[in-house]
């Protein structure tokens, strides 16, 4: 154990305060705590995926999961948020180069995209809610709701931190908290779309068949 | 789409029409009405007679300081702890009045003073209050004060975060107490049994209080998580590497790894149960395909291991503790970290045990009880390494020290009861009995036990003056008596077949055990005077106990020793640079206790913001309005929430810098107050000098003064 050490030391020339400010890396820190937060959201999707397995088979008699579930009318969400990632990565080469207009229009279009997504959405559900497959209905529709309206939620909250740094790096620039907060918001984008392929994949396929 | 609710209803009032049934005729519900009124307007009436709202806005409200966020964590604990603990009282009395069919009954009750129904709210309030919002935020607290100083950070990753979780755990608590008096608590244990709490079962707001004030408060939590984390990756101290991290630091780290990855699953129990009793989905419901043990599941899935996110800093304290008053490094650092990790892993493996008489197969309840006596090993671990560090070490014995060891003692009862507990054979036994209370009490009084040794341990610091001794031990001893005799008459009850929730106890064989118990709880609450005489004195005496050196121990280890006590708000005036794993006695051995550094830097600090009292004063809107489903008022505040931080993330102006020049002046101001209360003027220390007054008694010779 080194904690007693015993080796000689000559008090008049050890260190013992840090005179150079090193002004600890702003951006780096913020990330963290992004991924961090992601953790969090992930264990929630966690949970959420884990009661799907107890979910998917309880009908109660009414709907069953492939009267309910299209893995096909799914594709076309999944084509939007995908490129809506797409695009907002070429935002983040062109926040390298520097250039303004680039990124408020990657980050425009990808808020176009996400909108789009939202509305493909809406209209699925609301036409399993015009058939009577609502969430009261059973276990199995409850958790279907919930799961795809989670990540929905997430979604919309994405697109107003979206519309907000729109706004802030037309009037702001990329100051260091515009660029931390890009950086982060790639993170919860790119989050999401990943998100998507699990729900995509263990509720929509894997329901459809 | 929402359910229909029994009742009435309006869309400006919500569900407040409730209240007009409701006759306030409870004396009890009425004393503490009283108290809390009485008690906030003689507040109120103290804050204004000394002319303190300014200072209260400006130096608590509103700030950002670790130190101060970490002292009102405590405050709101302790607060919420002499919440819950009034709710234990009423829980013992009831017990030992009801017992036997020709026990009177008097203010409506068949037996005792509680009607079944009131007697349930006491208990889940009890448990869910001392678990989360006691236990939690006091421990919280003391991360938040102590593991900054601790890896010589100057300041925490995000303080305006950590402000917010502050202040949503308030909500949290204010919630609570606005349950008391406006409508009703969960009566379904603090566990929130399903389908007990669905809406046809429970149709009040009780559970509606109850979710909402876990829910919001663990999202507090959950942003406390990210904050210490982020602050223990990234705002480390030159030299702080992670083999030198103070073991108290590592314990915050386990500690809130589990935090970050738990609570979230909470989140999803509690949201799940929320839309079941909101708009009527079926996930925990009997019928249509819901399943109640899944709720049970992934309520255990996070109370597991947030059982281990409040031991394991206790152990952080023991670990403190112990080698300071050995005078002697800890014994067996690495297998301490690997324990402390190891128990964060092994504790997400083990839910399963809470309902082994669930009938689950052999199979799994096999794999889950050999996952719970996994814990033992590293926990066992620990307790040899407590040990060694003491043998052969020069003990003392202060107040901090007692505790310490009393806490050895509980966790060593308590995790052969745990042990006893995890094998299903015995569990088929005992489970749902006062034995099971007996034991999760005896983990949760180890907690307690260590927490008032940090208390005693880290006061002087934080506050820059001692705590009475004397009436410390007082405390002590009474809350040992205390314990002892509510806690062993516990455990045989519950061999004896006692289940736990019992209003009316039919055995009158019973009594004199429950008795023993009054007798307990009594004790305790003279401990509670005790403890309350403990701080009135000593902050009377504040000047006589004033600590005059950095480290109030004269044996302390780690780096918060290092700094002024109390430390000046910006922690250390210049960043230390770290030698050694225990770098406070490396210095002392070495002769380098003087706290002053050649020349001083601008330093860079965050400002006070009353954004997150803002965000938590609507979040308790919030929630109030979904308790009672006013959801203008829910929407209008949601809306507000968002509005609020999308203005803030407009600031720019958010931090300052104090001049070097501004430091110096600070600096000398706290050294030469420190000389003059040493009475030592003339050895001042200023400008590099061997700081006299900072050098401690325990010093070896070669102290830079002699050199
Ligand atoms: C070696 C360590 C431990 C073991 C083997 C262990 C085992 C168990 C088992 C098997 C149960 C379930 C009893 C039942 O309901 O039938 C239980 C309950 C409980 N334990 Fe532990 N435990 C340990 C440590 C802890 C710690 C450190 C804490 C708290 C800080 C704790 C708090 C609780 C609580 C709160 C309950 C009961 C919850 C309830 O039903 O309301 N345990 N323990
Ligand atoms: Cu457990």
């Amino acid at each position: 154990m080194s904690s007693h050490a015993t080796a000689p030391v000559d008090p008049n020339n050890v260190v013992l305060w840090d005179y150079e400010d090193h002004g600890h890396d702003f951006i780096g820190t913020r990330s963290i705590g992004f991924w961090l937060y992601m953790m969090s959201d992930a264990m929630i999707f966690a949970g959420l995926f884990a009661a799907h397995g107890v979910y998917v088979h309880n009908f109660a008699g009414s709907f069953t999961a492939n009267e309910v579930i299209h893995p096909i009318n799914a594709l076309w969400p999944t084509l939007f948020i995908f490129t809506s990632v797409l695009i907002y990565g070429f935002g983040m080469v062109a926040l390298k180069k520097g250039s303004r207009s680039g990124v408020i229009n990657a980050l425009l279009l990808s808020f176009i995209l996400g909108v789009g997504f939202l509305l493909m959405e809406y209209r699925e559900f609301s036409e399993l809610a015009a058939m009577g497959a609502v969430p009261q209905v059973s276990g199995f529709l409850s958790d279907f709701w919930v799961i795809v309206l989670t990540h929905a939620a997430h979604v919309f909250f994405g697109l107003i931190w979206m519309a907000v740094m729109i706004v802030q790096i037309m009037t702001n620039g990329f100051t260091q908290n515009n660029v931390y907060r890009l950086i982060n918001l790639k993170l919860f984008w790119h989050f999401q779309a990943i998100i998507w392929v699990c729900v995509f994949t263990f509720v929509y396929l894997m329901g459809g068949i | 789409m929402l359910v229909d609710l029994q009742g009435p209803w309006s869309p400006i009032f919500g569900r407040l029409g409730l209240l007009l049934d409701v006759h306030y005729n409870n004396p009890v519900i009425f004393f503490a009405f009283q108290l809390v009124v009485v008690g906030g307007a003689l507040l109120a009436f103290w804050l204004t007679c000394t002319n303190r709202w300014k200072w209260l806005w400006k130096d608590w409200l509103t700030t950002v300081d670790h130190k101060k966020l970490g002292i009102m964590y405590i405050l709101v604990g302790l607060v919420m702890m002499f919440r819950g603990f009034s709710d234990a009282i009423m829980i013992r009395t009831q017990q030992a009045m009801a017992v036997g069919p020709d026990s009177p009954g008097i203010l409506g009750a068949a037996h005792g003073y509680l009607p079944p129904y009131h007697f349930d709210q006491v208990f889940t309030a009890h448990g869910m209050i001392m678990i989360l919002l006691a236990v939690t935020p006091i421990l919280v607290g003391f991360m938040n004060i102590i593991m900054p100083i601790q890896i010589g950070a100057r300041d925490m990753a995000y303080p305006y975060l950590n402000a917010l979780g502050l202040w949503l755990t308030v909500v949290a608590a204010a919630l609570v107490m606005i349950a008391l008096f406006v409508g009703d608590f969960s009566h379904a244990g603090w566990v929130g049994l399903t389908p007990l709490t669905e809406l046809p079962y429970s149709p009040g707001v009780g559970v509606d209080y109850y979710i909402w004030s876990i829910q919001l408060g663990s999202i507090g939590t959950t942003l406390g998580a990210v904050n210490l984390i982020a602050t223990i990756i990234k705002m480390r101290a030159p030299g702080m590497t992670w083999g030198r991290l103070p073991i108290f630091t590592w314990t915050t780290l386990a500690s809130n790894i589990i935090a970050l990855t738990s609570f979230p699953v909470l989140g999803v129990a509690l949201g799940l149960l929320t839309f079941d009793r909101y708009v009527g989905t079926h996930f925990f419901t009997a019928d249509l395909g819901g399943n109640l043990m899944m709720y049970t599941n992934l309520f255990w899935i996070w109370g597991h291991p947030e059982v281990y996110f409040v031991v394991i800093p206790a152990f952080g304290f023991l670990s403190e503790i112990i080698p300071t008053f050995s005078e002697k490094p800890l014994f067996g650092y690495i297998t301490m970290v690997l324990a402390s990790m190891a128990i964060a892993l092994v504790s997400w493996t083990v839910w399963l045990h809470h309902f082994f008489t669930m009938g689950a197969s052999p199979g799994v309840n096999s794999y889950f009880s050999i996952a719970t006596m996994l814990v033992g090993i590293p926990t066992g671990v620990k307790v040899f390494n407590w040990a060694f560090t003491m043998y052969r070490g020069r003990l003392r014995f202060p107040t901090p020290m007692l505790w310490a060891l009393g806490s050895l003692f509980l966790l060593i009862t308590g995790g052969m009861t745990g042990m006893m507990l995890s094998v299903p054979a015995i569990n088929y036994l005992v489970h749902n009995s006062v034995f099971v209370i007996a034991h999760f009490h005896n983990m949760f009084l180890l907690i307690a036990y260590a927490s008032f040794g940090a208390v005693a341990f880290w006061w002087p610091k934080v506050f820059g003056f001692r705590l009475d001794e004397k009436l410390g031990k007082l405390f002590f001893w009474l809350f040992t008596a205390g314990t002892l005799l509510v806690f062993i008459p516990m455990y045989t009850l519950g061999f004896m077949g006692m289940t736990r929730r019992l209003d009316y106890v039919a055995h009158t064989s019973w009594q004199p055990l429950l008795l023993l118990e009054m007798l307990g709880i009594a004790l305790y609450t003279l401990s509670v005077l005790a403890f309350v005489a403990q701080l009135a004195v000593s902050i009377r005496d504040r000047e006589k106990n004033r600590v005059t050196g950095s480290d109030a121990w004269e044996t302390s280890r780690s780096v918060e020793w290092m700094t002024h006590t109390p430390p000046p708000f910006y922690n250390f005036a210049v960043t230390p640079v770290i030698h050694d794993r225990d770098e406070w006695a490396w210095r002392r051995e070495h002769g380098l206790t003087s706290l002053v550094p050649d020349r001083y830097l601008d330093i860079h600090m965050p400002k006070n913001t009353a954004v997150p009292l803002i965000i938590g004063m609507l979040t308790l809107f919030f929630g109030f309005a979904m308790v009672w489903r006013i959801w203008w008022l829910a929407a209008a505040s949601l809306i507000a929430i968002i509005v609020v931080m999308i203005i803030r993330s407009f600031d720019k102006d958010t931090d300052y810098i104090i001049p070097a020049a501004e430091v110096e002046k600070m600096e000398q101001e706290i050294l030469s107050r420190a000389a003059g209360a040493t009475g030592d003027t003339a050895d001042a220390p200023i400008g590099g000098g061997a700081g006299g007054a900072y050098a401690s008694r325990h010093a070896p010779s070669q102290s830079r003064k002699d050199t």
